[in-house]
Parts: C-alpha cells; sequence; structure tokens
C-alpha cells in the first residue's frame, strides 16, 4: 500500500531538514521526500499547518506483561504509545518472570507482533531474576531480540557485577541502562530528602543515593570503554557528573522524565500517591538544572518511565503505594508546552530527544530519521491544539497520573507505524 | 473564637488565635475532671471512634475520657497496622466503620499523611492522634496548655527540644505550635537525627545539650528509640545517655524556674534521669492530666459548634 502525505512540515534532525514537503511511504518505507509528490492511487493525509516529525521513540516503558496484566498488557500499553504519538518504545524486564532469558523476549515480542499498535523492544535484565548476581546470557538475548540491558526497579548494587556487565557489553553493540540509586541510602525512603520531606514527615530518598551509582557508572564504564545510559536523572549533582563525563569523552548518554521537568517535592503535601515515583520529585534547585541540561545538551533523551499501576494499588496510604505513574499519553504534550512553546528548547531539540538520540543509543538502524530508506514510523503533531488531560480517556490500562486537567499546548494528531496508522486524533480527517 | 475546621489533621493548618481558642476551651473544661461527678452533657447523643493502628495507651485512653466526659460514646478500635495491611485496605476499614454513622473519628497511624488521605474520603469529622513522623497535634497542644500554664506566655521563651528529631512527630507539631505562638526553639540531638535542613522551619540547631540548655525556660525530652541505634544513627545508648541525657548536672544551665516536659513513654536512665523526671520542675504528670481538658476542647470545638460545616 502507498501512502502520501501532502504538505506537512517535515522536521527531522538526522538531516536537518525543516520544510514542507510530500513524503510517499511504499512497503512500509519512505521512498520520496520532495515537494507535490504526485502518487496516483496513494492514500493522501493532508498535514498541512501540522509537523511531520520521525517517529518518537520512549526507550523506558514497563508493559507489565508477562505477569501483571491488570496493570497493563503489551496491547494497551501499544495502544497508550500510539495514542501519545509513540511510534516505537523499549520496554523494561522487571516484569513477572524477569526478562532474564530468550524464551521471555521470545515471548515479549510475539505478543508484540500479534497485538501491539508500536514496535516493542525489549530490554533484558543484567543480571539473572534482577538478583544483582550473576550475567543473564546477553548475547543470546540480542539474538532474540532485546535491544538494551538493565536491572531497572532493582539496580545493580555490586560494583563488580557491574564492572563485568560493562565490559561483556563491548563484544554486542549494545548499550547498559542504569537506574542509578544505592538502596542503602535510599533504604526505606518515599520522595526526595529534604525540607519538604522533614516537613511531611516521609522517609527521604537522598540526592547522593543517585549521585554515588552515577558517578560509579561513568568510572566503570570509562575504564570498559563502554556505553551507559542514565535512566531518569534527576537530580543536579548527577547532571554535573554526566556532563564533566561527556567532556571527558566517556561514552554515556542520559534521560530525563517530563515528571521530573514539571513537578517539584513540595506538591507532595496533599500525600497524593500519583506524586510518588522512583526516583522521587525533586527539589526547584534540581529541576532548573535539569531544564539547564535539556538545553545544554548534557541529557539526551525524553523518556516517560511509564509505570502503571491499578487504582486500587495507588488507593492507598503515601507509605504503602507503589513507586510510578502512567507516562505515555501526557508527555509529548508536556514536553509540547512547557518547553516548546514556551521557547525553551527549540522544536528541532524536542525531535532530537524524543527520536533521533533514543534511536542512535538503542541503535534502531532505519528509525529516528526521515531519509529515503528508512522506516515509514512517523509522528504528526500539531503544535497549536489545545487538550486537556483526562486520565479517564488513557488507552492504557492504568490512570496513575498526576497530570490530571492539566491544559497543555501541542498533541499529537496522528502516529504512523510502518506506513499504517496506528492513531489518528478525531480532528484530522483523511482525504 | 471562630474555629471553623472540620478536621484536626495538624497544627500546620491552624493559626495562632485558633490554637489560643483550643487552649483558652480546654481551660474552661479542666474543671469538669476536677468535679465528683466528672460529666457534662456537651456531646450527648454524639458517637466517636477511636481507631489505632499503633499501640498507645495516653493518648487512646486521653481521648477515651475526653469523650466519656463531655458524654459521647465512643468505641475503641486497636488495629494492628502490618496485619490489616495484609487484608482489608486503610480505606476500606474507615468506610466500614463509616457505615455505622459515627460523628468524629480518632486515627493513629504509622504512615506520614494517612489521616489527610483519610479527610479525602471520609465524611466524619477527622482527628489525627499521631501520624507516622509527622504530626501529633493534640499532644502540641496540651504540651502548650501546660506551657501557658506555667509560663504565662510564649513570646520569648527559650524553649529546647531533645533527642530523635528526625522522626519525631511530637517535635514536628510543637515546633510548629511555638513558632506560631513566638517562642524561641532549638532543637537539640546527634546530627543524624538532627538535618540542617530543620532550620529552615524557623528553628535553631544545636548538637551540643550543654550550651543548648543554657537559660532555657522549657526543656523538653524525646524519647530515644533503640531501633535508631540499629540503623546507626548513633553508636549506642550508651554514647546517647552520656551526650544527650537530662541530668541534673546539666539542669543547672537552665533558667531558675524552668520547666521539664516529655510526651512519655519514658526511659528513665536514658533520655532523663529518674531524678529530674520525678523532680519538682518537671511536669510531664501535669502534661498528661492536661491532655484530656485539650482534647475535651477539640472534641467540643469540631463536634459541639453549631458549624458542622467548614474547611480543614
Amino acid at each position: 500500500m502507498r501512502v502520501l502525505i501532502k504538505n506537512g512540515r517535515v522536521v527531522d534532525p538526522s538531516t536537518g531538514t525543516d520544510k514542507t514537503l510530500d513524503l510517499l511511504i511504499e512497503k512500509g518505507k519512505i521512498t520520496q521526500i520532495k515537494p507535490n509528490i504526485r502518487a496516483s492511487g496513494a492514500k493522501a493525509i493532508n498535514a498541512s499547518g501540522l509537523v511531520v516529525a520521525p517517529g518518537f521513540i520512549d526507550m523506558h516503558v514497563h508493559l507489565r506483561e508477562p505477569g501483571q496484566e491488570d496493570k497493563e498488557t503489551i496491547a494497551t500499553g501499544a495502544r497508550a504509545a500510539a495514542k501519545g504519538g509513540f511510534t516505537s518504545i523499549a520496554c523494561m524486564p522487571n516484569t513477572n518472570p524477569i526478562n532474564d532469558n530468550r524464551g521471555v523476549t521470545e515471548y515479549i515480542l510475539s505478543e508484540a507482533k500479534k497485538n501491539a499498535a508500536v514496535n516493542i523492544f525489549p530490554i533484558a535484565s543484567i543480571t539473572k531474576e534482577e538478583k544483582g548476581k550473576e550475567l543473564t546470557d546477553m548475547a543470546d538475548l540480542m539474538d532474540a531480540g532485546a535491544k538494551a540491558f538493565s536491572d531497572d526497579g532493582m539496580p545493580v548494587q555490586n560494583s563488580q557485577v557491574m564492572r563485568r556487565a560493562l565490559e561483556y557489553s563491548k563484544i554486542l553493540n549494545t548499550v547498559i541502562i542504569d537506574h542509578c540509586e544505592d538502596k542503602n541510602l535510599s533504604a526505606d525512603g518515599v520522595m526526595h530528602e529534604g525540607y519538604y520531606s522533614y516537613f511531611f514527615g516521609l522517609a527521604g530518598i537522598p540526592a547522593s543515593s543517585e549521585e554515588t551509582i552515577v558517578s560509579r557508572d561513568i568510572i566503570l564504564a570509562n575504564k570498559a570503554d563502554a556505553a551507559i545510559h542514565i535512566a531518569h536523572v534527576s537530580v543536579k549533582g548527577a547532571v554535573d557528573l554526566v556532563k564533566e563525563a561527556k567532556r571527558k569523552k566517556v561514552k554515556v548518554t542520559a534521560e530525563v522524565t517530563p515528571h521530573h521537568l514539571f513537578l517539584t517535592d513540595s506538591l507532595i503535601e496533599s500525600y497524593d500517591t500519583n506524586l510518588k515515583m522512583n526516583p522521587p520529585l525533586r527539589s526547584k534547585e534540581d529541576v532548573r538544572a535539569l531544564k539547564q541540561a535539556v538545553k545544554d545538551g548534557t541529557i539526551d533523551v525524553f523518556a516517560t518511565d511509564h509505570a502503571p499501576h491499578t487504582v486500587d494499588e495507588k488507593d492507598v496510604e503515601f507509605d504503602r503505594a507503589p513507586f510510578g505513574i502512567n507516562g505515555l499519553e501526557t508527555a509529548v504534550s508536556l514536553l509540547l508546552d512547557k518547553l516548546v512553546d514556551k521557547n525553551v528548547i527549540s522544536l528541532h531539540r524536542f525531535i532530537e530527544m524524543i527520536s533521533t538520540n533514543p534511536a542512535l543509543i538503542l541503535r534502531l538502524e532505519n528509525k529516528g530519521k526521515i531519509c529515503v530508506g528508512a522506516d515509514a514510523d512517523l509522528t504528526i503533531l500539531n503544535l497549536n491544539k489545545i487538550i486537556r488531560v483526562d486520565v479517564n480517556s488513557f488507552k492504557s490500562k492504568s490512570r496513575n497520573n498526576p497530570f490530571q486537567d492539566w491544559e497543555l499546548k501541542g498533541a499529537p494528531e496522528m502516529t504512523i507505524v510502518g506506513g499504517k496508522t496506528v492513531y489518528s486524533s478525531s480532528s484530522l480527517k483523511n482525504t | 473564637m471562630a474555629f471553623k475546621h472540620k478536621h484536626l489533621l495538624g497544627i500546620q493548618n491552624l493559626t495562632s488565635s485558633e490554637i489560643t481558642t483550643v487552649l483558652d476551651t480546654a481551660e474552661s473544661f479542666f474543671e469538669v475532671s476536677t468535679r465528683e461527678v466528672k460529666k457534662v452533657p456537651t456531646l450527648r447523643g454524639k458517637t466517636i471512634i477511636n481507631l489505632f493502628f499503633e499501640p498507645s495507651t495516653r493518648t487512646r485512653s486521653s481521648f477515651e475520657l475526653a469523650a466519656k466526659r463531655l458524654s459521647a460514646d465512643i468505641i475503641n478500635f486497636n488495629l494492628n497496622a502490618s496485619s490489616a495491611a495484609k487484608g482489608e485496605s486503610f480505606k476500606d476499614t474507615i468506610l466500614n466503620l463509616e457505615a455505622m454513622n459515627p460523628d468524629a473519628i480518632i486515627i493513629r497511624h504509622s504512615c506520614s499523611g494517612a489521616t489527610h488521605y483519610a479527610a479525602t474520603f471520609s465524611q466524619s469529622n477527622i482527628i489525627n492522634a499521631g501520624d507516622g513522623f509527622h504530626e501529633h497535634p493534640t499532644q502540641a497542644l496540651l504540651d502548650a496548655f501546660t506551657i501557658r500554664e506555667k509560663k504565662k506566655s510564649f513570646k520569648g521563651l527559650k524553649v529546647v527540644i531533645v533527642g530523635d528529631i528526625l522522626h519525631s512527630r511530637v517535635a514536628r507539631s510543637n515546633i510548629f505550635l511555638l513558632r506560631k505562638m513566638g517562642a524561641r526553639v532549638i532543637l537539640v540531638g546527634p546530627p543524624p537525627l538532627l538535618p540542617e535542613e530543620l532550620t529552615q522551619f524557623g528553628v535553631e540547631i544545636d548538637f551540643n545539650l550543654d550550651r543548648a540548655v543554657e537559660g532555657a525556660d522549657v526543656i523538653m525530652m524525646l524519647r530515644i528509640q533503640l531501633e535508631r541505634q540499629a540503623k546507626n544513627f548513633f553508636p549506642s545508648i550508651r554514647e546517647y545517655r552520656n551526650l544527650y541525657s537530662l541530668t541534673a548536672q546539666r539542669f543547672q544551665r537552665a533558667k531558675k524556674n524552668a520547666i521539664i516536659m516529655h510526651p512519655g513513654p519514658i526511659n528513665r536512665g536514658v533520655e532523663i534521669s529518674a531524678d529530674m523526671a520525678d523532680c519538682a520542675k518537671s511536669v510531664i504528670l501535669k502534661q498528661v492530666e492536661n491532655g484530656v481538658a485539650v482534647r475535651m476542647a477539640v472534641l467540643y470545638l469540631l463536634l459541639g459548634g453549631k458549624e458542622r460545616e467548614g474547611t480543614d
């Protein structure tokens, strides 16, 4: 099938494109990019007044399948991603069972093939059962389709194990992703340690629990000459460490979530469990440093850490609620409104951080770019559309999102995966 | 004399004039407990539930007596928080109790913010009897009642609070209250239990008890719990006692008419020497006595007024 996208503002950081152009898609690939393409018989999409970007990639998602299908399934998570403007998502291995062997990776990919609206890229665990002791069969997992390795949620505490994982990863053309947290320092903490944790009487997670492990990982990656990706950076001290490491040419990249950019610890006054995640919401000073790091290139990627939980699990005392919030369906509008529309960063930089860079870090060769021969994964944006967040309209199975009722400017209008429209807002009519 | 709160969740939500209203009201109720017939009909027909998810003798009995002396009907639920966590949720427990149409629910819970959470879905008046490390408002109010009784005014008083400030809801509520009323507050304890950020509450911190006690009007000792030692907040009870126990020698540095307070239960010979706990300057049992009057005042102000509707 052929699809012709007409008159969109095509913005692609990988090629430096920012121009009104037509795109022709044939057999799931982009085959022509130029003005006024004529393609008789092609399905035409009028993108006039809209931005056509390389498909967005969320490299930090929890899909909960297998094992916790009451929170999310591969199918519902993928539908949420499509609605949120993502064409590809990478799913963390902390399912039940843990994705630490070929069988689980193959299961995820086969379910994805049957049921998922978007591309699913499994991330396998670094260690067996995420116990932080024995390395998984990393080459076999990559052969089965894993794209990266992480013990997200149960981060590797033993530095020797992390060192070996980084060294071994070099033969695999992959990246180790670390949720940086010293579990002894964070202990039973439930929010950022500081004035507000003392005020609200909640146990704190100090900035040092993140900083010490970021520092360790940078030192180990540098020595091993391996690639390390720092998941959800949340504190200024970690930003400073990454910046310094990049200056020294260490192979380090970093991501930030929308919630760490737009919310602070003071909000926990309400004891609203939708404000509980790990790493926790940090201070105003940290938020300022994160925004600066997005601007100056220290942070490479926007990722959601989409962590669905059921309503009942979150409707409890703050201490007893699980960590994590739902993020796939609010991320793009939040970032467009708070960063692009407010001129904190350019549209170009936004697309670089949500498509180009994650494709490079995960080594997704034909994704994250608009050029002839690339996969026809596209996100079409309306920069002027005003939306109001309503968790009850989520495609995700879960509702645990703290942005309810926020009015935001800018939203995905259409999501195209391999030439196929997987999401279309009611306002965009095919012609 | 307006007190337009539906709940008593913390001192943080009260103004200084509302605090004064509670203390004045408590004064008028104090005499009831000294009568031959210790009962007034003020809250006849009201139903109150004491819902305690943590062990307590003092606070629970104090609320129970306060309710009974106001002629309210009160029942006690003592639930083990950990077994409750495995079975019925906190929310379901409250909704079930509420189906029996109580007027107020007094809650003690090990999780900070539990009473704030309850207030988001409960129809009853919620009274916080201690939530986690957060607040214990009636304790601070009875402490204030006792201080006012002895010192007449809060303005300029030097109040020294000693011990595990980090994990103390009593300390937090007292800090909020004493600062609102204009007292000077100095917190004392070992550094791991006394983070620097606490100075943002408008208090001073000092790691040296001898220095801090100098010229104090009020010395409030907090119970030190053994489990803190296991987590290395301090090396040993022996070392803690050497550095932070209130002894006669240390107390000499305070003002002549200084008073000694403790929310109980006390560890004799640990945070306070036995002779100090029992001396004439100690008002520890007076605090307990005043607790009943203060809790009568709180119940009356929340349940007895005409204006049932209000903000929290």
